[in-house]
């Protein structure tokens, strides 16, 4: 299914992170059939997931029956490399991840924890999905965000400048502007 | 007799102080103008994850010869953020070409509460986390404070603020609201900014500028 005509399928990685959170849901979201088939249906081959501090381990699969290639881990020190080789990211709501996706350019869908008490984060996803540079969905509607997604329709991000704020800092303690 | 004495001594003591915290009340958030150029003894709060991101952010666009010496101060728990700063004040050494070691120092501070932690135990661990921030503050008396939360800032800021009451170090205390906050600030933002702490208090979106007028907005830093 979805094999190409030659039969050599070009690798396209999904990768999902959490950072150093625990986000069960989303691990678990993308454990179910609905999202590993969608993710097919759009042309990714591998699933890979940074399941962080959470307890809930998904299934690996060497995708033999033309199925995702599914791995997971906690930790990795290299982030920022799965980030580049990934052609999809799916992560959870930091602020952190979520820049440092958007400034290697790929595409986007942010994952709110609906289980956290104070969510602020959905602030910012909710914003920056509203400017159209990533895509904003809850763990259960997942499936439906990556069947529905067109990501040559996602803005890229100018990523922004501190200056203005040292400049105020630098004013305000009595330096001149240089 | 004697005790009206004390009565008199005391109220007089608390008008002065009364007096001494309007008159800061007055005179924190006004630029300081017509001082030199010269530099300023900076501590820089590290408040893990995206905030650190966002204040080395900061930090590399800042003159580090107006800012100086610098100290990182990030919780006892954080082991990430100031090895970030490390990193980050190497590659400054790398491009001067010379070594500049005694610019920066690297701290680490208690927590008075960590994630899901009881409140009972909180109190005691809220007691010694104060205690370690003053001891640090009387320490370093820094006259720069650059923060942008999490709660670790909020007793610096705080023992920052009784340093200026009191007279013993007059410090700017600049505070900058996560990216993460677009429409509310954080608690440690509203708390600094109600309460007139902050010097200056910067912010990422327009809606909070518009909510908060006090506040600069800087727009995006990430």
């Amino acid at each position: 299914m979805g094999d190409a005509e030659d039969g050599v399928r070009p690798k396209r990685t999904a990768f999902v992170t959490v950072g150093t959170t625990c986000f069960d849901a989303l691990v678990r979201a993308v454990d179910t059939r609905e999202v590993q088939q969608e993710l097919s249906a759009r042309g990714y081959t591998d699933l890979v997931i940074q399941m962080g501090r959470g307890t809930y381990t998904p299934k690996k699969s060497n995708g033999e029956d033309g199925s995702l290639v599914v791995d997971y881990f906690t930790f990795s020190p290299s982030i920022v490399d799965y980030l580049r080789s990934a052609s999809l990211v799916i992560s959870h709501a930091g602020s952190g991840s979520i820049f440092e996706t958007l400034r290697l350019g790929k595409p986007l869908i942010v994952v709110v924890n609906e289980d956290l008490m104070d969510n602020h984060q959905t602030e910012l996803a909710e914003e920056l999905a509203e400017r159209k540079h990533l895509y904003c969905a809850r763990p259960q509607a997942l499936y439906k965000t990556i069947a529905d997604m067109d990501v040559e329709s996602l803005l890229p991000y100018v990523s922004g400048d501190a200056a203005p704020v040292a400049k105020h800092i630098n004013r305000f303690l009595g330096f001149s502007d240089d | 007799m004697a005790f009206g004495s004390v009565v008199a001594a005391l109220t007089a003591l608390v008008l002065l102080i009364l007096i001494r915290f309007l008159y800061i009340l007055r005179w924190s958030g006004k630029p300081l103008h017509g001082k030199s150029r010269r530099t300023y003894s900076t501590l820089i709060v590290l408040g893990s994850g995206g905030h650190t991101a966002e204040m080395l952010n900061l930090l590399s666009v800042l003159q580090k010869d107006r800012f100086t010496p610098r100290f990182y101060i990030a919780a006892a728990t954080d082991n990430m953020s100031l090895q970030k700063a490390r990193v980050m004040e190497d590659s400054l050494i790398d491009v001067a070409g010379v070594k500049v070691e005694e610019t920066a120092k690297y701290l680490q501070i208690y927590r008075s509460r960590e994630v899901g932690q009881s409140y009972v135990t909180s109190v005691w661990t809220t007691l010694v986390a104060t205690a370690h921030a003053l001891y640090l503050m009387i320490l370093l008396r820094p006259e720069v404070i650059l923060c942008n939360g999490p709660g670790t800032c909020i007793p610096l800021c705080a023992i920052a603020f009784l340093f200026k009451v009191l007279g013993i170090r007059w410090s700017s205390i600049f505070y900058m609201e996560s990216i993460a906050r677009v429409k509310r600030l954080s608690l440690s933002g509203l708390l600094l900014y109600k309460l007139q702490v902050a010097d200056q208090f910067f912010v990422q979106w327009p809606e909070l500028q518009r909510k908060y007028p006090r506040a600069e907005y800087v727009g995006c830093l990430m």
